[in-house]
């Protein structure tokens, strides 16, 4: 026979919410068949009566009373919860508090939140990120578009729309921007100075913008244009803006501009652009020897001279002297322009590049990265590659990079060292500053100390390798 | 030329979360976007919002003109008049008003059949329930829903030519809107009540209270409501769940003028008690106002903004200023709340009502932040939880109603006007605080809490504003 416990608190009143929520944890109890806290209103009385809640203890309660009912397997539960709910009335009900953020849902919704905000930075998958990046460009914001998978002609139409709106957009397939000294996505923690850069490729950004810091320089800005920019079919409008926007930037001093060779026509266009510029360039084309440039450019064959040439020194390096070894080398490389750095220097120097020879793997390579994440960010997807150059005979030299900065792996010296590397020859650039989270120098120790040859730029390391090439 | 070098970076992240929390550690301004692909991702859909992304400009355009006449509304509450007179139509035959979109007999959920039933009862159309009921199914009455008609009604919302209604003028654009008393809380014909009980209280609300409040209305000359709202709203009420304060403030406004228009002491004093024991009676006026508020902006060609949401307890549908008169319908999704003793989720019938209407003029769960004691019947919820619900309303409306401000929001005010793309977009379906009936005719109110706006009613708007909009 169940039992129905009532009390009565005189002149005690409670907001209905409370009330609702408190008997939904009484009748949540062990043993309790109903619960209900209710003032003592005619109509409450009647639905509890109603409900089998009422008992004679409760009859003369009126309206600025409350009733706390309880009907229940046995006596014991009843009492139980009717002191559970005195309990809970005096903590007011508010047991459990939802953390509420107060981020945005949308991107207008952002907009409201921060409206002077002047940067949308855009990683969501690539079918979507052209329309994310549309509706920032209406609403006149500039873009950074980390995502890859974005249909060449989606970028145009921004780059189009933002050349129109004064924006600017960087990428698609951009990692890396440095605003105003901020690093924004894949950068490091460099001073601040004079020297702007443009780039179509992310780590070549990266590397210089890490070079200059250690040369001593600063960088004003480094405005990442995404790896298709200088494409015939883009016709470098990112490059375009960008260099229009560092010209009036007075923060800028000079500017170094990092691609791959760009297409003729798009190669005389932005040349042009350089021309009518009032500040110095340095041009860094990986791969161009030599070209026509206007007067106030140079050009540099690699980031290292890029760098070099900004910063009117040169790096210091001990006279790393390889240790002669027997075999090929095995570029393993997270960073792809830097793979291409490395591959442009040893055919420079008329080494054999080639499957069986001296060869370079990009394994943030689409090839590689399918459904994994990028190698900077998870550089553990090297290791199965080291541990296979390792065991190969035909190989005497590793030849690795490691990128520190946001967005990279918080050790990535560590990964490496997860394998025993005393077997081979292992020569190693690490991009990165004192500033980053990584620390550059602890990186290095760590390197050293377990024997890798480390070199003062990737241009450096490269150097160091091609002398353990076989000629 | 970009203006992106000539300071910090002010960084709006879409997408992974890491960036924006390396951008705060280096204390740079950002916000994030917890991002979902738009619109559920539905190819359909996403080739309207690309559509309409052509012609923003127009639509933008038409819905500050949509916003600005929301804004600019004056509502006063001005009249308590019989049905008849201020509807024609009801003294012209056997039509009754419902509430939400049109429905048939057949489709009606419980509580409204039994709502019909018992004013069919009312009205003397038939002796008793059961021959109401052969009546209602034999097509002997016509029904309509309020909204085609100027009005609204809470719940099933049932108008018939006899019910007194209160009638709120928004005097900016000579707008008229009416709905009916509130009954008060329990057994009530709004929540599918029916018996003896809830046909005596409608003959007194018809008999007695209704032409005594319009007397002492129509003596004043009007209560003006904007200012009226501003202060509920500062008083912990949304206007929807929680009327205590305005119900007070709207008594204290009336005593007066009721105690000059009544002619007997012992009529007076069941007036006053009658609204003074009623926590919900502001909410009828609340929704008249809604309705007067929002109709003005009816009628903007190329607006995507919502003018009227509503529910019948079988179909949810919406209005949209751009596309006339057509109503935008879906399945009406189950409220979830806190139940009174005896009952429980089992028993609840679906959303229901035209008090929708609240939050589509910005208030009810888009005012939560307002009302935090509102907040807790979604679950353990408190003022957060009321903050989180503004703020999620916030990004799916075209603007902020400044008159209407939340104190705990830094006085930011109400967001208001719904726009069918961003909700399209966003998947963020519209909230609605809400009374919960019975799902069976004659019982009543049996909790309360919050519902959902189904997101298939605004995608539907969303394929026709795409239809009238010409391709580029």
């Amino acid at each position: 026979m169940p039992v129905v416990l009532n009390r009565v608190e005189r002149q005690s009143y409670r907001d209905s919410v409370t009330l609702m929520r408190i008997s939904r944890a009484l009748g949540a109890r062990p043993g309790v068949e109903a619960a209900a806290l209710m003032i003592g209103t005619p109509s409450n009385k009647s639905l509890m009566r109603d409900a089998g809640l009422l008992s004679a203890q409760a009859q003369d309660a009126g309206p600025n009373d409350l009733i706390i009912a309880v009907r229940a397997a046995e006596a014991g539960a009843a009492a139980a919860a009717v002191e559970a709910a005195i309990g809970l009335l005096a903590q007011g009900g508010e047991t459990a508090e939802a953390a509420a953020g107060l981020r945005a849902r949308t991107l207008e919704g952002a907009l409201e939140l921060l409206p002077q905000a002047n940067l949308a930075l855009v990683s969501v998958p690539g079918e979507f990120a052209a329309r994310e990046a549309r509706m920032a460009l209406a609403r006149g914001l500039n873009v950074l578009i980390f995502s890859d998978n974005v249909p060449l002609e989606e970028e145009l139409a921004l780059k189009k729309t933002a050349r129109a709106k004064g924006l600017l957009v960087m990428g698609p397939d951009c990692g890396t921007a440095l605003i105003g000294g901020t690093p924004v996505a894949f950068a490091n923690v460099v001073p601040r100075g004079d020297i702007g850069i443009v780039s179509a490729s992310g780590t070549g950004l990266q590397e210089v913008s890490c070079l200059l810091a250690r040369l001593g320089r600063g960088v004003s800005h480094g405005i990442g244009v995404g790896g298709r920019d200088l494409d015939a079919r883009i016709g470098a409008l990112g490059t375009l803006s960008a260099i229009e926007a560092l010209e009036a930037d007075p923060a800028t001093a000079q500017i170094v501009l990092i691609s791959k060779p760009p297409a003729p026509e798009v190669a005389a266009q932005v040349l042009e652009r350089v021309g009518r510029s009032r500040k110095p360039f340095v041009l860094c084309l990986l791969g161009l020897e030599k070209a026509e440039l206007p007067r106030n450019a140079r050009l540099a064959r690699t980031l290292t001279a890029a760098a070099e040439l900004a910063a009117g020194r040169t790096l210091e390096s001990a006279p790393a002297q390889a240790p002669r070894s027997r075999g090929w080398v095995r570029g393993l490389y997270c960073g792809g322009t830097l793979c291409a750095e490395a591959e442009m220097i040893f055919r420079g120097k008329g080494l054999k590049v080639a499957p069986g020879a001296n060869s370079f793997v990009d394994l943030g390579d689409d090839e590689y990265t399918r459904g994994r994440p990028h190698p900077m960010i998870e550089p553990e997807l090297r290791n199965d590659h080291v541990r296979d150059a390792l065991a190969d005979r035909s190989i005497g030299t590793l030849l690795v990079d490691l990128v520190l900065g946001y967005g990279a792996h918080a050790d990535p010296a560590g990964v490496l060292l997860r394998n025993d590397l005393s077997a081979k020859t292992v020569i190693a650039s690490v991009t990165g500053t004192e500033g980053d989270p990584q620390r550059y120098s602890r990186q290095v120790a760590a390197l050293r100390e377990a024997g890798v040859i480390v070199a003062a730029s990737n241009a450096h390391a490269a150097n160091v390798a091609s002398q353990c090439s076989p000629s | 030329m970009s203006t992106l070098l000539d300071g910090p970076p002010r960084v709006i992240n879409v997408g992974l979360s890491g960036f924006a929390a390396d951008l705060a550690a280096n204390r740079v301004a950002v916000v994030e976007v917890q991002w979902t692909p738009p619109a559920r991702g539905d190819a359909r859909l996403l080739a309207a919002l690309e559509k309409l992304a052509g012609c923003r400009e127009q639509i933008d355009a038409a819905n500050r003109t949509a916003l600005e006449r929301l804004l600019a509304a004056d509502p006063f509450l001005v009249d308590v008049r019989r049905a008849g007179e201020l509807i024609p139509e009801l003294d012209r035959g056997r039509l009754l008003l419902h509430a939400g979109p049109p429905i048939e007999w057949q489709r009606m959920c419980g509580p409204l059949q039994g709502a019909v039933c018992g004013a069919i009862v009312f009205e003397g159309w038939a002796p008793d329930l059961a021959r109401a009921q052969a009546m209602a199914a034999g097509g002997e009455v016509q029904f309509a829903p309020n909204h085609h008609y100027g009005a609204v009604g809470p719940m099933t919302g049932i108008t018939t030519r006899s019910m007194p209604l209160l009638v709120v003028e928004n005097r900016a654009f000579g707008v008229r809107a009416c709905c009916a008393l509130n009954e008060g809380l329990g057994k009530v014909m709004r929540f599918g009540g029916n018996d003896a009980e809830v046909l005596a209280r409608l003959a007194w609300l018809r008999d007695g209270l209704g032409p005594l409040l319009g007397a002492a209305l129509r003596a004043g000359g009007g209560i003006g409501l904007a200012p009226l709202i501003a202060r509920g709203l500062a008083m912990g009420d949304e206007m929807h769940q929680r009327n205590v304060a305005c119900s007070a403030l709207l008594l204290r406004t009336l005593a007066a003028p009721l105690a000059r228009a009544a002619s007997d002491g012992p009529g007076l004093a069941r007036a006053l008690e009658f609204i003074g024991a009623n926590d919900q009676f502001f909410l009828n006026v609340a929704m008249a106002m809604g309705k007067s508020i929002a109709d003005a902006a009816r009628g903007v060609p190329g607006s995507s903004m919502v003018t009227a949401m509503c529910r019948n307890g079988t179909d949810f549908g919406i209005r949209v200023a751009g596309l006339g008169d057509a109503w935008f319908t879906a399945p009406v999704e189950m409220p979830r709340g806190l139940f009174f003793p005896g009952f429980s989720a089992a028993d609840a019938n679906p959303d229901m009502g035209d008090s929708a209407i609240v939050e589509t003029v910005g208030l009810g769960a888009f005012a939560m932040a307002a009302a935090p004691a509102v907040a807790g019947f979604v679950g353990a919820g408190g003022f957060r939880e009321a903050v989180a619900y503004t703020n999620e309303m916030r990004e799916i409306v075209l603007g902020r109603n400044p008159k209407w401000a939340i104190p705990a929001l830094e006085s930011a005010g109400v967001p208001v006007g719904i726009d069918v793309r961003r909700v399209a977009a966003s998947g963020i379906a519209p909230a609605i605080n809400t009374g919960i009936a019975h799902r069976q005719a004659g019982i009543g109110q049996v909790g309360a809490g919050i519902a959902r706006a189904p997101l298939a009613c605004f995608e539907q708007a969303l394929l026709a504003l795409a239809e009238k909009c010409p391709s580029s």
